[in-house]
């Protein structure tokens, strides 16, 4: 029997294979490089913000310019009440808005709707405060806490609204049906079997819209604006503690400067919290099934 | 839809079902409608206010407003050259660095790594995408600035000095600094989306690829050729992020108005001027001026998330 001829690869073969190889490693590295500034930024948000992490950060007012030490309880309250005004004026907006383009949304008008909350989650937030300051603190005449909700409910929208939407549709339509089947009145379906089912989904997309405004500076500064003093009050500047790091961070004080890291270390924590919360409900979502 | 024939049971004779619209019907249908009708008036309402208020600087400069590069609040002068320059040379600068970098991703995501890792990966690139921009910030002006001060800007006006884009003084703060905290804000976006693209090329395509003899890499490129438009689409969306990003670049960029080519000179962006000087401006046409950046921004943004999302639905509709 003949021998079969030995394939001999030509110059033309081992280039293209290292050029295959050269190019996945690339690609391999690339995602080794992204992890970098992750890890960077989580080394030095916790190695200098622990320091200054004690009770006295959650419990005490800041100090006056001079004095070393105290904490920004105000800032942790205010940030929680601008985060509560947002909510109650963006969730309602945004939850029936999403019933609506799930439930009748397949029209023209939908369509818009859709498209409109879409081209929103794309406007920078800081635009968002110019409409707020425009809405509410020009006819106020003074900057409040309700213009910073405004300006987050806004922001808080469009995340909603599209969440809620997708996990209406998701419900299987046979439940729908079984309800319609019984004689239920279509509203009644849609609020008591409908919503229920996709109740874990509309609450992973509010937790969602939360974290994303919890981290907000831009459209505070020249709506809620800041406060050194302690205030509730809708109807007055309120602390927040992102504007508070955007202060302590360009001031020339090193006592301010370490506690604007302490406040990013608890602003990541909170934001890290509800995202651990939106894992949690959505798996225990999928385990059920 | 329902068929409202009521069928003759034994025991349920009373039951009525009534040939109209049940009323509950209508009242959930209008009041959901009225809340749409409020996200649609929503956006219009946002477009009116801000050409309201920037009205008189709409009507004093007119496109001037676009073309001077005087900023000048003592003199009632304003023009947004330096800042749509700054916007410009920022967002590009950041697509440079964070494109081939997000497209190696996307393309290890979805073509490399096995299911675990992907998952694994994925995660981490959303935890980068859920810090907020002032985190970046602080992170910028305290570790992100001195390293590019020290090492950075020396090394690269020693051996690239002769080109214009790195001369001047090695402050830290500038374009060189902005650009980089952007493109790695910018890059979660363009992988996530890019690897939902690269995923939707129907998986005929590989095999096909790599049954005629392609190996691996040119099995990918020929992919990537598919994905193109939507590969596009997730480099806008970024650069749409890129335009109207604040905190962390107002933070580093250095703030101030001039138009250099030096990537070492500080800048000014559309979004990091309203941030410094919105609450200090304090007569109407300072005001209004603001305004009418915020409104360009708001146009440009919404132009680019349009073409994005356009693009990115022509390739991720047919899967």
């Amino acid at each position: 029997m003949k021998a079969q001829r030995r394939y001999i690869p030509s110059f033309h073969y081992y280039k293209r294979m290292l050029t295959g190889r050269l190019m996945l490693f690339l690609c391999s590295l690339s995602s080794l490089v992204a992890l970098v500034p992750l890890l960077l930024i989580f080394f030095y948000t916790v190695t200098r913000g622990v320091d200054y992490l004690s009770l006295d950060f959650f419990m005490k007012m800041p100090k006056p310019v001079g004095e070393t030490g105290g904490g920004m309880a105000n800032a942790i309250v205010g940030t929680l009440v601008l985060i509560a005004t947002g909510s109650a004026i963006g969730l309602p907006v945004g939850i029936l808005t999403g019933i609506y383009l799930a439930e009748f949304g397949n029209g023209k008008f939908g369509t818009l709707v859709r498209f409109l909350a879409d081209v929103l989650s794309g406007v920078p937030s800081i635009v968002a405060g110019v409409v707020a300051y425009g809405l509410v603190v020009i006819p106020m005449k003074h900057f409040s806490a309700l213009a910073g909700g405004v300006a987050m409910a806004i922001l808080m929208v469009p995340t909603v609204t599209r969440t809620t939407e997708e996990m209406i549709r998701l419900v299987p339509h046979s439940y729908r049906e079984a309800g319609l089947a019984l004689g239920i009145p279509q509203w009644k379906t849609t609020v008591q079997i409908v919503l229920r089912t996709a109740f874990r989904g509309i609450v992973t997309g509010i937790l969602l819209a939360i974290a994303r405004i919890a981290g907000e500076t831009a459209p505070l500064l020249f709506t809620a604006l800041g406060n050194r003093f302690w205030s509730t009050a809708l109807d007055q500047p309120i602390a927040s503690l992102t504007v508070f790091i955007y202060d302590y961070a360009r001031a020339p004080f090193e006592d301010w400067n370490n506690q604007a890291w302490t406040a990013a270390l608890v602003l990541i924590i909170i934001i890290s919290t509800l995202s651990l919360a939106v894992r949690f409900v959505t798996r225990s979502r999928y385990t059920q099934r | 839809m329902l068929t409202r024939r009521v069928l003759p049971l034994p025991g349920l004779s009373s039951v009525k079902i009534s040939p109209r619209r049940n009323l509950g019907d209508v009242v959930f249908k209008y009041t959901t409608l009225t809340f749409a009708v409020i996200v649609l008036l929503l956006v219009v309402l946002m477009a009116y206010e801000m050409y309201v208020e920037s009205k008189p600087s709409l009507a004093k400069f007119g496109w001037d407003f676009f073309t001077s590069s005087t900023w000048d609040p003592v003199r009632e002068e304003y023009g947004a050259l330096p800042f749509i320059f700054g916007t410009m040379m920022s967002s590009l600068l950041a697509l440079l660095i964070a494109l081939p970098l997000s497209l190696g991703i996307a393309i290890f995501l979805s073509e490399m790594a096995p299911h675990w890792l992907e998952r694994a990966l994925s995660f981490l690139v959303e935890l980068l995408a859920g810090i907020p921009s002032i985190v970046y910030g602080l992170w910028g002006i305290f570790v992100l600035v001195p390293w590019i001060r020290t090492s950075v800007e020396p090394l690269l006006s020693t051996h690239l000095g002769f080109l214009p884009l790195f001369r001047g003084a090695p402050y830290g703060f500038g374009m060189l600094a902005a650009g980089f905290i952007l493109s790695i804000m910018i890059l979660p976006i363009i992988s996530s989306i890019s690897r939902d693209v690269l995923k939707a090329v129907p998986q005929g395509q590989r095999e096909a690829s790599l049954a005629i003899g392609a190996t691996k890499w040119e099995s990918i490129r020929i992919i990537l050729k598919d994905a193109k438009s939507g590969i596009l689409g997730a480099t806008l969306l970024g650069l749409g992020r890129a335009i109207g990003e604040t905190m962390a670049v107002t933070m580093v960029i250095g703030n101030r108005p001039t138009i250099s080519l030096s990537l070492f000179d500080p800048g000014y962006t559309m979004a990091s001027v309203l941030a410094n000087e919105f609450t200090e401006a304090t007569t109407s046409m300072y005001v209004s001026a603001l305004v009418e950046i915020a409104l360009l921004l708001f146009v440009i943004t919404i132009i680019v998330n349009i073409l994005a999302r356009f693009l990115v639905w022509s390739v991720t509709k047919k899967s």
